[in-house]
């Protein structure tokens, strides 16, 4: 067999990975509801082949649920860094490409948003909107953008006074193309990593939020809920309904990590020929 | 039909000292014409105020007796003295070229820049290798001034006289105003007709 380089390697991985995040989210997605409603006589089982994750001590098959759960997690997730990641590439690049009141106005909000408690926040948002996913997401985005918006406010300004940049306008090019073609494409790799970062902290906060009783209804199989309740039984000996929801859940998230890394090979041009 | 600036005062900001204070220079189209100074007399700081980089603060930059368009492809192009911060990182080659307006592939073998480089990202060529493809650009967007501050400065002696050699025809052929920005009395001599000496 040819030797791959690095790069092959690299593309192969990425893929596969996707495929993968893919396949646990649709998967997830298609776990229709009865499937996981279980029954008493099968409460609390330690994991065997019938249910390789354990069962709760409603009787419910655990792997089931945590897939389920992983796909709801994911939603939450990847839609609340997504919406946050565009609030935060909006706010940073006006700030940086407006006027001087426009910039101030925008760093007094984003002090403001960051110094109400994130949890707090979360918790009034989701409970206004009616304790739905909707809430949910909205609240886990209008309080995560923050930070990344300080990074590509920084970012912009940084490459405002770039030698191309100047050259680009004098070659006649409009600030509309200069900023598709020279700056987005330098905030994009922010743009991923904030994103990963981002999307732990989305899961974390729904589960935590959750776990409180202001976000998602108990029967929903998220990840959050499977932990807290997995909380009370921990005491018991029902080990596996904390340890293996959790174990898949940080897979998960260091799945997406890589996979960001991977992406981030793949379109920097120092290693994109290695 | 000339370029000119018109006694021209520029600082950084109201704190620093003039870098440039009263300071007049005119070029025809079809002159060459070298700007000659050891370093810190405002050499780069003159190139960037011509090629309308920077604003004056006093003076006026005129050319054919208008301030320069501000908008569209400007006819005054400078090739800056680090070519590696004048080309986007993440940007190949060829894409380099292509914001010129238009590649002219036919162009390239003269500036020797050779056809497997413009697949490249610029951090793959060489400081040399990058000006040449500086200059085409330059060249390229149909400029009537082109101005070259100390662009020869990081090549060697073979480059810098083919480089020199490109520019000095082109402009010949298409009646551009050159300014040589240097400190090499000897490159000043060879390529310019006029010199004018900054530190006098």
């Amino acid at each position: 067999m040819k030797k791959l380089n690095q790069r092959q390697k690299t593309v192969i991985l990425t893929v596969i990975m996707a495929v993968l995040l893919t396949a646990i989210y649709v998967c997830g997605a298609l776990i229709p509801d009865e499937a996981v409603n279980g029954s008493f006589l099968d409460a609390g089982q330690s994991p065997s082949f019938a249910h390789p994750f354990g069962t709760d001590t409603l009787g419910r098959d655990l792997l089931l649920r945590t897939v389920k759960g992983l796909s709801v997690s994911m939603t939450v997730g990847l839609a609340a860094s997504v919406i946050s990641g565009v609030i935060a590439v909006l706010t940073g690049a006006a700030a940086a490409s407006g006027s001087r009141l426009a910039d101030s106005f925008i760093g007094w909000l984003i002090d403001l948003v960051m110094s109400v408690p994130h949890t707090i926040l979360v918790m009034l948002i989701s409970f206004a909107m009616g304790r739905e996913l909707k809430g949910l997401l909205i609240g886990i985005a209008a309080t995560h953008w923050c930070s990344l918006a300080r990074v590509i406010r920084g970012e912009v300004l940084q490459l405002r006074d770039r030698h191309y940049i100047a050259v680009s306008r004098k070659l006649g090019r409009s600030s509309a193309w200069i900023l598709a073609h020279h700056l987005l494409p330098h905030l994009t790799p922010q743009f991923l990593v904030g994103l990963i970062l981002m999307f732990p902290h989305a899961v974390l906060h729904e589960a935590t939020v959750s776990f409180l009783g202001f976000g998602l209804s108990p029967e929903q199989p998220a990840i959050g809920i499977i932990l807290s309740e997995s909380m009370r039984y921990l005491t018991a000996g029902m080990w596996w309904s904390a340890v293996l929801p959790g174990l898949t859940l940080v897979l998960i998230v260091l799945l997406i990590d890589k996979l960001g890394d991977c992406l981030k090979m793949i379109i920097d041009p120092y290693t994109v020929q290695e | 039909m000339a370029l000119e600036a018109r006694n021209v005062y520029f600082r950084y900001n109201k704190k620093s000292p003039w870098i440039l204070e009263d300071c007049s220079l005119k070029i025809e189209r079809g002159e060459r014409l070298a700007v000659l100074a050891p370093s810190g007399y405002g050499k780069t700081t003159l190139a960037m105020l011509l090629s309308g980089y920077l604003a004056p603060v006093r003076g006026e930059i005129l050319l054919d007796g208008k301030p320069l368009p501000k908008k569209g492809v400007c006819p005054v192009q400078l090739i800056y003295q680090h070519p590696e911060k004048a080309v986007d990182p993440r940007w190949r080659m060829k894409r380099v070229l292509e914001e010129s307006g238009g590649l002219k592939e036919d162009m390239l073998p003269a500036f020797g820049i050779e056809r497997a480089w413009l697949e490249r990202f610029p951090r793959e060529l060489s400081g040399g290798e990058l000006q040449r493809f500086c200059a085409a650009r330059a060249l390229m967007s149909g400029a009537d001034y082109l101005i070259c501050d100390e662009i020869s400065t990081m090549l060697d002696a073979v480059t810098q006289a083919q480089i020199w050699s490109v520019i000095s025809e082109e402009a010949e052929r298409r009646n551009m105003g050159l300014i040589a920005v240097t400190h090499n009395r000897h490159l000043a001599e060879r390529v310019a007709e006029r010199i004018v000496d900054l530190s006098e």
